[in-house]
């Protein structure tokens, strides 16, 4: 009896790592979507593009997790902010279609350019923390867990600080309210999208060094998955809706931790898309959503 | 006989009361006005009575049916066609083929038949460009039959929003503001028009007019709205001498 | 008009020279078995791209689990053929309509959907697919499936040929016009008495269909087949060649199909390259000619002139 709840505890202990992590990335898509209405497909190579910047911090340069931490999220929202400026930008009144579109070639573009530049070979990240395990029990908790659970709810809350209370943030809820009765309030529109891309890219970066220095190892197209299982905690959550994609990121986290602790492991993913549709087809605007309908 | 009953119907949108009560008759071949300052609620009716929107509460019988709840298409096979306010044509389509999709319920072929080419395609086809052909007669557009519809003017996309209402062969034809950004010399085209439809295809129309000229000169009886309320309902004289109505509505304008 | 119009007479004419003139070369050994493998692969990618074409370009309908469809006409009549011992045709009849079936299952509920929320679930969907073939060791599971080769050049491409005759008699039928009215303006389309969830689970099914039978040629000619070949990447390529090609444009896909297909070919030996230029593709393509290539016209028979679809 001991051992199942120990085991569920484990499990427990799992899922918030990684469930941290998926929201981290969950919160980019759900502010860039907040206010343009974009999937960007390409939020979760953003990821693995941060990993990088860290993987090369902590080895090229010796640095330490802080310090890597910052320098890739700094870098990664200056790609952000680019790839909002050159591909979506332009298609700020096309169709959705188009601009989905972009999104994958933007995805695509980052993965396979990433192959070229930084080659398909898999990258061992250093070992920036001691090793240390805490054992209660039968139940083990990493340094590592510590570390992503800790960073995730500091940078949460610095961006509910910021979001709530700088202008910038006021800026973003308004654009997300309306485009354009925030320009005609005298909002940089444009300026506060590359701001959305820059934080929502940073937390990616954020979650990709977590990745890196929690599982070890990063490729070029490692952001794949994550990047889709984030989306679908975004979805989860309810799209755009800030809280919604960290509760959605938690969830998804359990879940799939769970699928493997029963021994489902090669289904995880299959796990993921199944919630995925079931909410959607159940209720599409989330867990936290509200409903609209389109007026006629 | 009443083709269209309308009893006690109700439509609120998060609390706020858009349409309540509104108790409706309209019987076979009338043409009846629904009139309204802007925001009344007449657009919302249609788009109950087109299934559009499930009203929160009343019921609609059409033919002896109640149709609350069934779906737009449904009720389109049922015989009620409508043009919209803010034109909804398949702008990336020739002007026929708007007409063919009206008239696509009464196909005479089924899927494999055109998939795999069968006579009863060519036969189906032939069929259908001559009738969508007729209804283009009718509404003079059918020198325009090859333009996209996105490239009409602006007169001639409502006419064709008409034509394509009446290739579903309808016997109800709701008609939403069918003369907005028209001149008076087109209003008044269109007024003789419309007559002659009902006539030539039997029909019993229900128009929603901000052009009181043309609601006054073609209805037989016209309903009033105002903030979704029924606040009248009788010929065009007795709905011109109402004091509610012109305090409500015409008193506006007359000023 | 009838179907063996003179039009018609000229387009069977085309495709029996292009047919005979490669198939003279390759019996001459013009055509070495690599470019002919790729001759295959293009007869293969004009069905996937001219099938999402009918869903996403004809009908407007953004769904990104092709290569789910295909894995299940693949698998479907690997399963017919090797385990069953049944014939060729039995085999790709079966795929096809189990995958038009899984298309029918999968689109009722989730074609509610609009836009980005359809990509994302019929994406997943996809996924699901390959990830049930993955752990489905009775076909091969991770390591992969034999199928023995018995599918040549003249199949693949009189199948291609029949394929596109039928779906672009679909799409020009008032069935199809009823699909592209869906996309046009859904409002309008159930206010004229389109059943637009009807329309779009046709459409659906029907690509679903020649999807799988895509699939289908694709198991019976490659020798192998493996759940990694149909993740969602080879839905999004074949959502380049449609894009390349133009959103509702039938030749435009022919096209797409072929144009991305040989330079993945020539690419072969630089798989990285291949995608980074797909990615190019798509994205400068969206930002300067959003409308692919030939847009939504034709390319007509009576060449250099593009006719304005009638």
């Amino acid at each position: 009896m001991g051992s199942v709840s120990d085991l569920i505890i484990q499990q427990i202990i799992n899922g918030i790592s990684l469930g941290s992590i998926y929201a981290l990335i969950a919160l980019g898509y759900t502010m860039v979507y907040g206010i343009i209405q974009l999937i960007n497909f390409a939020h979760g190579d953003i990821m693995m593009v941060g990993a990088y910047i860290g993987w090369f911090c902590t080895t090229t340069l010796m640095l330490s997790f802080i310090p890597a931490l910052i320098i890739a999220m700094f870098f990664t929202a200056l790609l952000g902010m680019l790839i909002e400026r050159i591909a979506y930008k332009p298609l700020r009144h096309a169709t959705r279609l188009a601009v989905l579109i972009t999104a994958i070639g933007v995805s695509f573009f980052l993965e396979y350019g990433g192959i070229l530049i930084l080659t398909p070979q898999t990258r061992t990240f250093p070992e920036v923390f001691p090793q240390t395990v805490y054992e209660f029990g039968n139940i083990t908790f990493k340094y590592g867990d510590v570390v992503i659970i800790l960073t995730t709810v500091i940078l949460m809350a610095i961006l509910t600080l910021v979001v709530k209370y700088s202008r910038v943030g006021k800026a973003m809820r308004a654009v997300s309210f309306d485009k354009e009765a925030a320009s005609l309030m005298g909002i940089n529109v444009d300026n506060t999208i590359s701001a959305t891309f820059a934080i929502g890219s940073s937390l990616a970066a954020a979650a990709g060094v977590l990745i890196g220095v929690y599982f070890n190892t990063i490729n070029p197209l490692m952001g794949i998955m994550p990047g889709l299982k984030a989306f679908v905690a975004a979805v989860l959550g309810g799209i755009g809706i800030i809280p919604g994609a960290m509760v959605g990121g938690l969830v998804m986290g359990l879940v799939e931790s769970f699928v493997s602790g029963i021994g489902f492991s090669t289904w995880r993913d299959a796990a993921a898309f199944f919630i995925l549709i079931i909410v959607l087809i159940v209720k599409p605007t989330g867990l936290l959503g509200k409903n609209i309908r389109e007026k006629v | 006989m009443a083709l269209l009953t309308v009893d006690k119907l109700s439509m609120s949108f998060s609390g706020l009361k858009a349409v309540s009560n509104l108790d409706m008759e309209i019987n076979e071949g009338e043409l009846v006005g629904l009139i309204g300052p802007n925001g009344a609620g007449k657009t919302t009716i249609f788009n109950m009575l087109t299934g559009v929107y499930l009203p929160t509460g009343g019921s609609i019988t059409f033919q002896g049916k109640k149709t609350n709840g069934v779906p737009t298409y449904k009720l389109s096979h049922l015989g009620i066609a409508r043009t919209f306010q803010n034109i909804r044509l398949f702008g990336d389509l020739t002007v026929i083929e708007n007409v063919k999709i009206a008239y696509h319920q009464h196909v005479s072929y089924n899927m494999l038949s055109g998939m795999f080419r069968l006579p009863a395609f060519y036969r189906g086809e032939k069929d259908m460009e001559e009738k969508a052909l007729d209804f283009l007669k009718i509404f003079s557009l059918d020198d325009k039959a090859q333009e996209l519809a996105k490239n009409l003017p602006y007169g001639q996309q409502r006419r064709l929003e008409i034509a394509r209402a009446l290739a579903t062969k309808p016997s109800l034809l709701l008609l939403d503001e069918p003369a907005a950004g028209m001149n008076p010399q087109e209003t008044r085209n269109l007024m003789e028009l419309i007559r002659w439809i009902r006539k030539e295809f039997n029909l019993t129309i229900l128009l929603i007019e901000h052009d009181m000229s043309l609601v006054m000169g073609v209805c037989e009886r016209i309903y009033v709205l105002d903030y979704g309320i029924n606040i009248a309902h009788g010929t065009p004289d007795e709905i011109k001498s109402n004091p509610r109505v012109i305090e409500a509505y015409l008193g506006e304008e007359a000023i | 008009m009838k179907l063996f119009n003179v039009k018609n007479l000229i387009r069977l004419l085309v495709l029996m020279v292009v047919y005979g003139i490669i198939q003279y070369l390759f019996i001459n050994k013009a055509i070495n078995p690599f470019y002919m493998m790729t001759l295959v692969l293009v007869c293969i990618y004009i069905i996937l791209a001219v099938s999402q074409n009918i869903i996403t370009g004809f009908t407007g309908q953004l769904a990104l689990g092709h290569a789910g469809f295909m894995a299940i006409g693949a698998y479907m009549s690997a399963l017919v053929v090797v385990r069953m011992q049944g014939s060729l045709v039995a085999g790709i009849i079966f795929g096809a309509l189990m995958a038009a079936a899984a298309g029918m299952l999968i689109g009722l509920p989730t074609l509610r959907l609009r836009g980005d929320y359809l990509a994302i679930a019929t994406l997943g969907l996809g996924e699901i697919v390959r990830i049930f073939f993955l752990n489905m060791d009775y076909l091969g599971g991770a390591t992969g499936f034999s199928v023995p080769k018995t599918i040549d050049w003249t199949w693949a491409f009189w199948l291609m040929a029949l394929s596109v005759f039928l779906m672009s008699s679909f799409i020009n039928s008032s069935h199809g016009r009823a699909c592209i009215s869906v996309r046009e303006n859904e409002i309008a389309a159930e206010a004229m008495g389109i059943n637009t969830t009807k329309y779009k689970v046709m459409a659906f099914t029907m690509g679903a269909f020649f999807a799988g039978l895509a699939g289908a040629i694709y198991a019976n000619y490659m020798y192998l087949i493996h759940p990694g070949t149909f993740s969602f990447l080879k839905s999004f390529e074949i959502l380049a060649m449609v894009v390349l090609g133009g959103l509702g444009s039938i030749t435009g896909s022919v096209v797409g199909a072929g144009v991305l297909t040989i330079i993945s070919a020539g690419l072969a030996d630089y798989p990285e390259f291949r995608m980074v230029i797909i990615a190019l593709v798509m994205i400068i393509l969206m930002v300067y000619r959003p409308n692919g290539l030939l847009g939504n016209k034709e390319l007509k028979l009576d060449f250099l002139r593009i006719k304005k679809k009638g």
